[in-house]
């Protein structure tokens, strides 16, 4: 799809050949993705020739779900009931759902802000994450994390941050933690195509590399640092090619396929599994909403463009058609799935806005162990000084 | 009981502690087959092996990020910084991810990490190698901040720093790792966080100090006994958050006068926080204004001559001192 990772708006009458003519790394994107009429058929692969019919439709709930819940959200954003940011993954859930269902028990997750996605995948219920948004005290940060901050450690899963590339050393250190425990796991640890120009996930990529660490960085190229179009933001192209500076094996794959992301995702876990080696895994997406809801988003992409995806490229549709093309999902499945998954959805908003928001006296708990399990306590002295009163 | 110096107590507090407990590491700049850029590592590599040991490239952001990751695994991974200084480059894994991973996370996950190395001028670096942040480290709620000034508070506390479930930044001092002191030997020598400590007492004044200034704030009150038969009462902070803030308030309401003195930078420097508190909870008991002695306010200086002058030295001391009387 052309255009789709570079700005067009900018140069709106420019036709489509000048701007592939003016955009030299469009072309080499495009070397470097699978042709899209021949596109390979990954559902035979080794990382999917097992799945079940069952199995298959799980994984389309799975991103079913993510949507759902989002779009709902959206609707309780924009009725007032959540505050600051949110960053809406719609139209990437095949590269969250397929990443996490090839993890196995010493496998985790860690990603960005834009993380609703993931934290639905690796099993956080919609009421927790709902009730965060709204900032209740049932979240699953009690209130304290709002959207970019979702955490679940007890599902391997190490949130949400907030600070663009700043969880790229912290996958580092999960992986390094692995590694020193002699457990043969991984760390998945999501970013977006800005985080590319973030220094310490170059840091990062020559400690992972150095070291043998077990670390997959997944660039989820959705085309857009926020607003600044991959063209525009980065030089070097593709952007995985930047492990091969520290021999790390890299590859740019497509992620509107779901069968796809999870052969993409399978080859990285053995590499890391067997060899205690590092990947940097580009998986070209796209996000329907702005960088945030808030965000205006007319300014730096077209209608047309989200459109073309929408129609061409939707994972959801693209993965639905897939199985009933394998005679996998029937039509009363697939309306179950979709009112199971929006009554959910709207319970999930019921239940937030039926929650106690925290006490003021809660702003002073989580910030210290030691303060939090005064029975333990080993320091003395003032810790706050100031405090709600 | 044995006189060592700071550095050597440093040296068993790691060692013991690493000994102690299989998850933990120190990790940083030539801390293995270097021996530590100031020695205090020497030995570790030979005696705990390359996995306890660690050499990190020049690259801070990383390693201090990498060990808050570890950390949250569970691990309690000892950072070092050639310079406290250098953890400006590192500020987000520090400040964002180790001090509030455990509130954003509705306190799922904690950060039992400690950053350590030194935090001081007065070695003739310039500014870039100069910085004392430890109000800036106080200054975030989930982080906490000590300053041991004698070598068995560089035992006793930085042990307690690194079997305490939170992340503690430990500001030591290149000049202090020279210095020598009795320092138990016990594996279980531990000196809480958060505890003040009477050095010397006295009636008629608190000098009260942390880090290197409670040594030069030693010599002031000698100078104002035998010179001014003054009776000073020298109170060394040791810890900053927590902060032994009834230490304070008892010895300003038995002196009644008080005087701060600190290696920091003046504005919205520690002991800004101290005089507030004292003004707020002893306003009654003070005879005088709470005088204050700080770096003087410019970026650290190279030259000798600048830099003598810029930290707070005997005379500066004194003669603020002498104001309160």
């Amino acid at each position: 799809m052309e255009g789709l990772h570079h700005d067009t708006i900018l140069e709106p009458s420019a036709t489509d050949s000048d701007k592939k003519k003016g955009d030299p790394k469009l072309e080499e994107k495009e070397k470097a993705l699978p042709n899209q009429e021949s596109a390979e058929d990954f559902s035979t692969s080794s990382a999917n020739q097992s799945l079940s019919a069952e199995d298959k439709v799980d994984l389309y709930e799975k991103m079913l779900r993510i949507r759902r819940f989002e779009e709902r959200s959206l609707r309780s954003y924009q009725q007032g009931h959540i505050g600051g940011f949110l960053h809406l993954y719609i139209g990437q859930e095949a590269v969250a759902v397929g990443s996490v269902s090839m993890l196995g028990e010493d496998d985790h997750v860690i990603t960005a802000y834009r993380d609703h996605g993931h934290a639905l995948a690796v099993g956080m219920d919609f009421d927790e994450c709902m009730a965060e948004l709204y900032g209740k005290k049932t979240g699953c940060s009690k209130g304290k994390g709002g959207s970019m901050h979702f955490f679940a450690p007890d599902k391997n899963y190490w949130g949400g941050h907030g600070i663009v590339g700043g969880q790229t050393p912290l996958g580092l250190g999960i992986a390094f933690a692995l590694k020193y425990n002699n457990k043969k796991g991984s760390c998945l640890c999501f970013m977006g195509d800005g985080a590319t120009n973030q220094g310490p996930f170059y840091e990062s990529l020559n400690l992972a590399s150095l070291w043998n660490l077990p670390v997959v960085y997944i660039i989820e190229n959705n085309g857009y640092s926020m607003g600044t179009a991959e063209s525009r933001h980065s030089a070097g192209d593709p952007l995985a090619r930047r492990g091969d500076a520290f021999d790390i094996d890299w590859s740019v794959s497509n992620g509107h396929d779901i069968y796809e992301v999870r052969q993409t995702i399978s080859d990285a876990l053995a590499s890391a599994h067997e060899n205690c080696r590092p990947s940097v895994l580009e998986i070209v997406t796209y996000r329907y909403r702005g960088h945030s809801v808030a965000d205006p988003d007319q300014t730096y992409r077209s209608k047309e463009e989200i459109e073309e995806y929408k129609t061409n490229k939707d994972p959801l549709n693209l993965f639905r058609e897939k199985l009933i093309k394998e005679g996998n999902i029937t039509e009363d499945q697939i309306k179950t799935i979709d009112n199971r998954a929006k009554g959910d959805a709207d319970a999930s908003a019921e239940f937030a806005d039926a929650s106690p928001y925290p006490d003021p006296s809660e702003l002073m708990d989580d910030i210290y162990w030691e303060t939090d399990n005064p029975d333990k306590k080993t320091s003395q002295g003032t810790m706050f000084f100031e405090t709600p009163a | 009981m044995a006189i060592i110096t700071y550095r050597e107590a440093l040296n068993q507090a790691l060692s013991e502690e690493i000994e102690r407990d299989n998850n933990v590491v120190l990790l940083g700049e030539e801390v293995a087959q270097f021996k530590g850029s100031y020695k205090v590592s020497e030995g570790m590599l030979e005696k705990f092996g390359a996995d306890r040991v660690i050499d990190t490239p020049i690259s801070e952001a990383a390693f201090s990020g990498l060990a808050v990751g570890a950390a949250m695994m569970g691990m309690r991974p000892v950072v070092e910084f050639m310079f406290w200084s250098f953890c400006y480059v590192a500020f987000d894994q520090i400040f964002n991810n180790a001090a509030s991973v455990r509130y954003m996370s509705g306190g799922l996950i904690n950060v039992p990490i400690v950053f350590r190395g030194p935090a001081n001028g007065g070695t003739n670096v310039g500014a870039t190698h100069s910085h004392t942040p430890e109000n800036f480290a106080a200054n975030t709620p989930g982080l906490k901040v000590i300053c041991p000034a004698t070598p068995a508070d560089a035992k006793g506390m930085l042990k307690a720093a690194i079997r305490d479930n939170d992340p503690v930044c430990v500001m030591e001092n290149t000049i202090l790792y020279n210095m020598k002191d009795e320092v138990p030997d016990d594996p279980d020598f531990i000196i809480p966080l958060g505890k003040a400590n009477i050095l010397k007492e006295g009636n008629d004044m608190s000098i009260i100090a942390h880090g290197k200034a409670v040594h030069t704030s030693l010599e002031v009150a000698q100078t104002l006994e035998e010179k001014h038969n003054i009776s000073v009462e020298v109170l060394d902070l040791r810890s900053i958050r927590p902060l032994d803030v009834d230490a304070i308030i008892k010895t300003v309401k038995k002196t009644n006068r008080v005087l701060l003195v600190e290696e920091n930078k003046p504005f919205c420097g520690v002991d800004a926080q101290i005089a507030f508190l004292i003004q707020d909870q002893a306003f009654d008991y003070l005879d005088a204004p709470i005088k204050r002695v700080s770096a003087i306010d410019a970026p650290q200086a190279y030259s000798k001559a600048l830099e003598n002058v810029q930290i707070p030295a005997h005379d500066r001391i004194l003669a603020k001192a002498m104001e309160l009387i």
